[in-house]
């Protein structure tokens, strides 16, 4: 109101040098942390990465967004505390009788719409590298050339990478611990009678510098799988199927556990996910089939052993 | 008394209620469970709920107990589980929700004019199914609690993987509360549909009025959702039902829409009266008028809307279609906008204005500035491929309580601190109110601010135990720290509470100089709430009251109610 004289207007100027100030001391802070974060605090501001392009691609997003929002969480509470400074009732101070102004309104609205407009088109971006597996590398496993269309699991839902061929691992919830099926060759030709397919429960052993496209599923309750360090989390829903994939460049160990409430050991549902060079994982997932063959063959003798004692033919597969 | 009556034979008779007999208010316990009287039915609620809210908080302390350190054994894990479900459960469905029915109730026929509710007796019988719900619930404390969640995901809430009743009290939970607000938002409808005071336009009903409106009309939509979902999980666990079973063809998904579908809007339904208390008392301690009404009234009616395209921002990480993802993705930034609008209007309102720091404004201030953090940590949870590090962690258990203990508890605090003369005629102490304010607003930012980071070090949520990687130690720590000095905050007004009910300064009838018309009457107000009904000319009508008795009298502030001459257009009744 402009019909109020001047000198009641006046706040003490020392008021509004505070409060900028104070602006000023927490914009330093916030940006301060943040130049310190690659350090030992990390994980204070940024989600995990470092383990798979599409885990570094949602950090970067992630990103992107923590400086905008940076600058609206310091414009905000910057704007309200220098407010409450300022305006604070004084004697003589007398409020504004002002009930609104329609351009300001109509400029925030459309500024704040602005910020989200282009945050939206950051992410569409950013989604691709997100949600599209990579091709593999060139020194990457060679079962995964074989998944060209040869697949067990892969659907018209999946995700592939471009050139159509991945390590497809299908991942498999249930109350407390991950089961992991992978693409054999042994087991399946040497006895079509058995499940065919090798498997490890809690550690996933994977290739480097080959993708890996994940198939999730659960046999029971809802869970949730998650490596941070290999992207996001993809619920494993019961009568449904869930796809992810990773692309491991260095050999080591990620760790994760799942994310969904499933029970009352949920906290133990631990998973953890170790890469090795691909020769080390052909070796080893000939072994693993050897070793289930080895172990079906001394279970299937034990079972025609107890039958023949016991002369009970129905104790087949129980 | 003369001025009223020369004022009065000028004007055409306003048609009111006579009164013939005005009876003593009756007393004594009996009073109190048969009363259909709304200001007390709304002290019954705002008990109640207060009485959840503290066992609600002691579930909540002893989670971070827990979580104090890495590896912890204090409680067995099926324990841990039941105190997050009883926690989550008991802050929404009886404390916020029905505490913001509680204060509609007390607060809203007094606001616009009415002598009560539409539906007296209706009114009571919600009071009544809210409280049946919650003792059904915490009966299960005597056999075996429900362990699934607030949010009882199937099949985990299914009759295999808890079969306990736990489950079912938490069923009869949902369908009592729902029944109960439901008949609670049909009478708020009817009454602020139908008895407004004289002149008391849309345009200028009350901001609180808008958000207890809005807040009816969500629950109106949203209710039967939740009590169809509820029904049909009933049904799935004892009458052999397969909704929500995938090996008998249904579908465990579709629990998570039907319940979103509610759950979503069900969190604008704890905000949204939330905004209107905000909005009634920035105006009031700025010592200026609201800045864009229409705007702010406009923006609710947005949220509310938007709201209920929102709710598969729960589900990100569901096998879902990406047509889904991006259609929820850019609904949930467009109610981040008319969001947005009312935040900077809230500022607007105490820019320029002569800002007295109340406790009831303390807590308006604290509320802005939380949910500001709430609203901005929800960008990145709307952002999908985000929300897929995001989601189930840390991260979100942050972002609610930033938006549920800011935006609900803040105000309600604010609410209390504000209409606490009105409801006992005496006045809270304004410096316990203060340290109480301090130390809940730096108990919030330490409790849950870290929680941030938890999440982005890789902790899920609903762990009884976590392995101490990363700094995972540290930050619970400091959140655990966080948590006591928020309760602490809380008990010094429940002490507030207590002494000041006895010992509180006498309040008068409008201690604030408020711009509403509940400080038109006593404080507490008679049965009957006004033996006067003014005609409304603005959104602002105390003000105008304020200054035609000014103008009259030349005094510049009246005593007390009884002194306050009639105004314009109004007629006295009764006595």
């Amino acid at each position: 109101m402009n019909r109020i004289p001047r000198p009641l207007r006046r706040r003490p100027a020392n008021a509004r040098r505070t409060a900028v100030l104070l602006a000023a001391c927490l914009s330093a802070v916030a940006l301060g942390a943040l130049a310190f974060a690659p350090g030992a605090f990390a994980d204070l501001f940024t989600p995990q990465s470092g383990g798979s392009p599409n885990a570094n691609n949602i950090d970067s997003l992630y990103k992107i967004t923590l400086y905008v929002a940076i600058v609206i969480f310091v414009g905000v509470e910057g704007t309200l505390f220098y407010t409450l400074v300022r305006f604070r009732a004084r004697r003589g101070a007398v409020p504004a009788q002002i009930r609104g102004n329609t351009r300001l309104e109509i400029g925030w609205t459309f500024g704040a719409a602005a910020i989200l407009l282009v945050l939206a088109i950051v992410t569409f971006a950013k989604l691709s590298s997100i949600q599209d597996p990579v091709n593999s590398g060139p020194g990457g496993d060679s079962l995964a050339a074989a998944a060209d269309g040869d697949t067990l699991y892969a659907t018209s839902n999946q995700r592939l990478p471009p050139n159509g061929k991945s390590l497809s691992i299908k991942v498999i919830g249930r109350q407390f611990i991950w089961q992991y099926v992978y693409p054999g060759t042994f087991l399946k030709t040497s006895n079509p009678d058995l499940l065919g397919q090798p498997y490890t429960y809690e550690d996933m052993v994977v290739p480097t510098n080959t993708t890996v496209t994940l198939n999730i599923q659960s046999l029971d309750v809802v869970h949730s799988w998650w490596i941070p360090q290999l992207g996001g989390k993809f619920q494993a829903v019961p009568g449904l199927s869930n796809y992810t994939w990773f692309k491991i460049d260095k050999p080591g160990v990620y760790r994760g556990q799942c994310a969904e409430i499933c029970g009352r050991l949920h906290a133990a549902m631990i998973a953890q996910v170790t890469a090795v060079p691909p020769a080390q994982f052909d070796q080893w997932l000939s072994n693993l089939e050897r070793n289930i063959a080895a172990a079906d063959a001394a279970a299937a003798a034990a079972r025609t052993n107890l039958n023949s004692q016991t002369g009970a033919s129905a104790v087949e597969n129980p | 008394m003369a001025i009223s009556t020369a004022s009065r034979s000028a004007l055409r008779p306003v048609p009111q209620i006579v009164a013939d007999k005005v009876e003593r208010e009756p007393t004594g316990w009996y009073s109190w469970l048969t009363t259909t009287d709304h200001k007390r039915i709304g002290i019954l609620y705002i008990v109640t709920t207060f009485f959840f809210f503290i066992i609600g908080g002691v579930e909540a302390l002893m989670m971070r107990l827990q979580l104090a350190v890495p590896d912890n054994t204090l409680v067995k894990p099926e324990v841990y589980n039941q105190l997050f479900t009883l926690h989550g459960t008991t802050m929404i469905f009886l404390f916020v929700v029905p505490m913001m029915a509680g204060l509609g109730n007390y607060f809203l026929p007094l606001m616009i004019g009415a002598r009560d509710m539409a539906f007296p007796r209706l009114n009571a019988l919600s009071y009544w199914l809210f409280l049946a719900g919650g003792i059904v619930f915490y009966a299960s404390l005597f056999w075996t609690p429900p362990e699934a969640g607030w949010s009882s995901y199937v099949p985990l809430s299914s009759i295999v993987y808890s079969p306990a009743g736990g489950q079912d009290a938490w069923i009869y939970l949902i369908h009592l509360t729902g029944l109960s607000s439901l008949v609670g938002s049909i009478n708020f409808y009817a009454t602020i549909a139908n008895m407004r005071a004289p002149g008391m336009s849309w345009g200028r009903l009350p901001l609180f009025v808008w958000g207890i409106l809005t807040y009816s009309i969500l629950l109106i939509v949203a209710l039967p959702v939740i009590a169809a979902a509820v029904t049909m999980l009933l049904t799935d666990r004892h009458f052999g039902t397969h909704f929500f079973d995938p090996s008998n063809g249904g579908s465990a998904l579709l629990w998570q829409h039907l319940f979103w579908f509610f759950g979503h809007p069900e969190v604008y339904v704890m905000v949204l009266p939330g905004f209107g208390i905000v909005s009634e008392i920035l105006p009031v301690f700025s010592r200026k008028p609201i800045f864009g009404y229409r705007a702010i009234a406009a923006a609710t009616v947005c949220i509310a809307f938007l709201g209920f395209l929102t709710w598969a921002h729960h589900m990100f990480a569901t096998p879902s279609p990406l047509v889904v993802l991006i259609f929820v993705m850019i609904s949930s930034f467009l109610i981040a906008v008319p969001t947005g609008v009312k935040i900077f209007n809230w500022i607007a309102t105490l820019w320029q204005g002569a800002i007295e720091f109340r406790t009831a404004l303390l807590f308006c201030v604290g509320f802005i500035a939380l949910f500001t953090i709430g609203g901005i940590s929800g960008i990145f949870l709307a952002e999908f491929p985000v929300d897929w590090q995001l989601n189930d962690t840390y991260y979100v258990v942050a972002h609610i309580h930033f938006v549920l203990v800011g935006g609900a508890v803040f105000t309600i605090f604010a609410g209390i601190y504000y209409w606490f003369p009105k409801m006992s005629g005496r006045m809270l102490s304004e410096s316990l109110g203060k340290a109480s304010f301090g130390f809940m607003f730096v108990g919030t930012l330490l409790t849950f601010l870290i929680q941030h980071s938890l999440g982005l070090d890789g902790m899920p949520r609903r762990v009884y135990q976590y392995r101490n990687y990363g700094h995972l130690a540290l930050y619970n720590m400091i959140s655990t720290v966080g948590s006591f000095v928020l309760a602490f905050g809380v008990l010094l007004t429940v002490i507030n509470v207590v002494i000041s009910l006895r010992k509180g300064a006498n309040a008068g009838p409008d201690p604030w100089k408020g711009n509403t018309l509940e400080w038109f009457t006593t404080s507490p107000p008679p049965v009957n709430n006004f033996d006067v009904v003014p005609r409304v000319r603005s959104v602002e009508p105390m003000k105008d009251i304020r200054r035609e008795v000014e103008r009259r009298t030349g005094v510049t502030r009246s005593g007390s109610a009884a002194d306050i001459p009639v105004p314009a257009g109004a007629t006295r009744v009764g006595h």
